[in-house]
């Protein structure tokens, strides 16, 4: 053990060495990194969904804590699925006012739509802020279903008649909702809408029958008693919904979760980088960011970023392609 | 009722303190100084004004903001009557009419017009805010795709029926719009559309301002060049009380249209994703199909001016109540202005009502003073306003330009729309020459994309059921008057021809 630290202390002081006249040149400019104008923060959903109250929210903490010198501004590019926004952050390479709030497609819709030539692992991993949750939708007026059972019986009766609402084809609405039908072995018709909080809207006035929104944009409606949850894909109940069972519970093996992570463009400068991990860690950390996570059913317990961050980055990126390979890419965006 | 007009008052006494007193004022002014600069619209300004609202309690806030996006709304119609350009995507159809008056010599009249019946559709929304809000958010939660799809169909039927144009080259029009409208990614697959072999550019789709810009501003620069051939133009406005008076005594021509506009408006913007973009056009359409006059309209009819104005105004007001009762934007500002919500510790949905019943009245009661203030202040800069179009033409074509080229770099800040807005100013240029209605194009390009989203969910639910359309009452409905529009000119049409065929016939 001695060994290993000796020779890590002589392997190190060189480096430190080194690292340290590098730094002694370049520490003016390094500490001097902030934005020069303003950031534009691109959200790849649509305005009221759970990808945009968290840009937003963030926003409002930077400009409340005054954590930037110039303003953020978030900026809605919701087409194709989240294709617009990617493709816009890819074209930004070597740009470091420009930075990206992330949901799945950030995974799968490159892989889906290869048209659009996006290569994720390029851009610039800044860090994860939470890891948002899935339960299973239908409205409250639905008496005749109250468990995971009686839903699958309601769907399969129905066959295609059955409207499942979500969010772009591609997104990680339409893989939770392909990974059911896989599972329980039937066909459904899925409709995709701009953001969560139009699914929401159309659950609650019957124009869709279920769902697979994230607590966020039902919690609101599940107080008012207009939806109810059936059942949540994670590992652990969650304490906002103590009652509802897990599917593991059911004996039914489905988790699956989505990051919200932040991320620059290709070749963003490692002098900009670093100031974005620190801003968000800063955020990530603080009071009204914890609190926002509990009230909204988010996993806000560890901040990944840079390096590691781009590790999570490559194994989601496995994990969605087999994932997408399992289901069938024509089976999500129903083709 | 009691119960409401006891909140109402709170919610007025807590309008009038001094603190959100100044709000409302501040926003008002700041409002219509972004509403009238080309490019920068309400979305911009409240977002850029966000931070500035922590510093005060979460109802001032709201209060400033809403306060902004009222006076943007007013501030919009500024640009679009005397330069030509529309200040905000709000007040392109002001344009229409707007700028002929302007160019005859009558801008005051348009923007006492504006500025009134803006006011009337503030009101008439607040007041329905106020009575019915909780029915009107459930009758709002109704519309679905098919719904939506229908009431498109109807904004695109107003375009069409309208007596006085040329019926096929309306619907040329609104096609050339349909097209433009479908570049970009597609809505539900994903896939680019018409990027003309990989052009970055296109990915976006065609930003609607672009397009009115290009043809309102470049287009008119163009044609007012060529018209007066350079020579100095100066309008003389002459402003005097009586003349204020006279402005003012207009009311009467456009009250009736002006109205059923702002309910029209309000009832749009309370639909999420719709706002006031759409409801301005609509509201414009209806003006026009029920003037008795409609063969005026684009060349100056103070009604044209007034009813996009009253239903922007209103739908500014109607897209607070899905923010409120669902948590859901209706439009673009209002997403921003739901983010403030959440960021204040406020959950905006359904209990929002009940639970934080100081912060929705105090809201409301803004509302009404806000709208107040804005038609006064707005009415007091008028003759300022107006000054600008005394300048030689030689003098604002150049500012005009370089209004127009901002206002297109502005959106989405890349230096390919700024081509594209100069190429359909040219094309808008020699559509005029020839005849053609523009407006339907950019009718087409606003509605276009939420009318394709809407079939295509319906048509998805429904299997590829095309009875999804006629089988549920609201759309239903919609879709008759839609017809009862399209066709009544026709039939008009023909049957005054055998009127005057007949004569000929028998002698």
């Amino acid at each position: 053990m001695k060994l290993v630290l000796e020779s890590l202390k002589k392997a190190a002081i060189p480096a430190v060495v080194a690292a340290a006249t590098t730094l002694g040149l370049s520490a003016p400019a390094m500490a001097e990194w902030s934005p020069k104008k303003p950031v534009e923060l691109i959200i790849m959903a649509g305005a009221g969904g759970g990808a945009d109250q968290i840009a937003r929210l963030l926003q409002g903490l930077i400009e409340t804590k005054k954590l930037s010198p110039r303003p953020i501004i978030p900026i809605n590019k919701a087409g194709g699925s989240g294709a617009e926004a990617l493709r816009y952050i890819q074209d930004k390479k070597g740009d470091d006012h420009t930075i990206l709030v992330t949901l799945n497609s950030f995974y799968t819709t490159p892989v889906i739509q290869k048209g659009i030539g996006v290569d994720v692992s390029n851009f610039t991993p800044i860090g994860r802020m939470a890891v948002d949750n899935f339960l299973l939708w239908v409205n409250s007026e639905m008496t005749d279903i109250t468990d995971l059972d009686s839903y699958v019986a309601a769907v399969k009766a129905a066959g295609t008649g059955w409207k499942v609402g979500g969010t772009g084809t591609g997104q990680e609405d339409s893989i939770l909702t392909a990974m059911m039908e896989k599972e329980f072995g039937y066909d459904v018709t899925y409709i995709p809408f701009p953001g969560g909080g139009t699914v929401a809207k159309n659950l609650v006035g019957k124009h869709i029958d279920s769902t697979v929104n994230n607590p966020a944009e039902q919690s609101e409606f599940f107080r008012a008693g207009n939806t109810k949850p059936l059942v949540q894909f994670t590992a652990e109940r969650l304490p906002a919904y103590p009652d509802v069972p897990t599917a593991n519970e059911l004996g039914v093996n489905m988790e699956y979760y989505m990051q919200r992570s932040i991320n620059g463009p290709p070749g963003m400068s490692a002098e900009a980088q670093e100031w974005y991990i620190n801003l968000f860690e800063q955020l990530f950390n603080s009071e009204e960011w914890q609190k926002f996570c509990v009230e909204d059913g988010l996993a806000c317990d560890t901040y990944l970023s840079g390096d590691a961050l781009g590790q999570y980055h490559q194994d989601q990126i496995a994990l969605h392609k087999e994932l997408i390979e399992s289901v069938g890419a024509s089976a999500i965006t129903g083709e | 009722m009691e119960e409401i007009l006891i909140h109402l008052g709170g919610g007025l006494a807590q309008a009038m303190e001094p603190l959100n007193f100044t709000m409302i004022i501040l926003g008002c002014m700041l409002g219509l100084l972004i509403g009238a600069m080309p490019g920068l619209g309400s979305v911009n300004g409240v977002a850029i004004l966000l931070p500035i609202t922590f510093l005060v309690p979460p109802t001032a806030a709201i209060i400033f903001l809403a306060a902004i996006y009222y006076g943007a709304m007013y501030g919009g119609a500024i640009s679009s009557i005397t330069l030509g350009i529309p200040g905000a995507s709000t007040a392109v159809a002001t344009v229409f009419d707007g700028r002929p008056l302007a160019q005859a010599g009558h801008a005051d009249r348009a923007l006492t017009a504006a500025a009134v019946a803006s006011f009337i559709g503030g009101t008439i929304s607040v007041v329905l805010f106020t009575l019915f809000a909780p029915p009107l958010a459930a009758f709002a939660l109704r519309f679905g795709p098919a719904e939506e799809f229908a009431l498109m169909l109807l904004a695109f039927a107003t375009f069409i029926g309208l007596g006085g144009d040329d019926i096929p080259k309306t619907v040329f029009s609104i096609l050339i719009g349909l097209v433009l409208a479908t570049v970009g990614l597609d809505i539900i697959s994903g896939q680019p559309r018409l990027i003309f072999g990989d052009i970055d550019g296109f990915l976006h789709g065609i930003n609607f301002l672009v397009l009115a810009i290009g043809i309102y501003g470049i287009g008119e620069m163009l044609w007012t060049l060529e018209t007066t051939q350079g020579k100095v133009t100066v309008h003389k406005v002459k402003m005097s009380v009586s003349q204020m008076k006279r402005n003012l005594g207009d009311v009467k021509q456009y009250i009736g249209t002006t109205s059923l506009g702002s309910v029209l408006g309000y009832f749009v913007g309370t639909l999420p994703a719709a706002g006031a973009t759409p409801a301005s056009l609509m509201s414009y359409g209806l003006a026009k199909t029920f003037s008795k006059d409609p063969e005026s309209f684009g060349k100056g009819n103070i009604a044209g001016v007034a009813a996009p104005e009253a239903a922007n105004n209103a739908a500014s007001t109607g897209s607070m109540l899905p923010m409120i009762t669902l948590g859901i934007p209706g439009s673009p500002t209002t997403a921003i202005l739901l983010g403030g919500m959440i960021i204040w510790g406020l959950r905006p949905g359904p209990l929002l009502f009940t639970e934080n019943p100081e912060f929705v009245w105090g809201l409301i009661g803004s509302l009404y003073i806000a709208n107040l203030a804005t038609v006064i202040i707005n009415i007091a800069f008028i003759p300022l306003f107006v000054k600008v179009l005394t300048c030689p033409f030689t003098i604002l074509a150049p500012i005009i330009y370089i209004l127009c080229v901002v206002g297109g770099y502005a959106p989405t800040q890349t230096m390919h729309d700024v081509w594209l807005m100069l190429l359909f100013g040219i094309v808008g240029y020699l559509l005029r020459k020839l005849n053609y209605p523009v407006a339907p194009a950019v009718l087409a390009i606003v509605l276009g994309p939420l009318a394709e989203r809407s079939l295509r969910q319906s048509l998805l639910s429904s299997q590829g059921e095309l009875s999804i359309f006629v089988t549920r009452p609201i759309s239903a409905t919609c879709i008759v008057i839609a017809l009862a529009l399209v066709f009544y000119p026709v039939y008009k049409k023909f049957s005054n021809k055998r009127a005057a065929d007949m004569p000929a016939a028998s002698g």
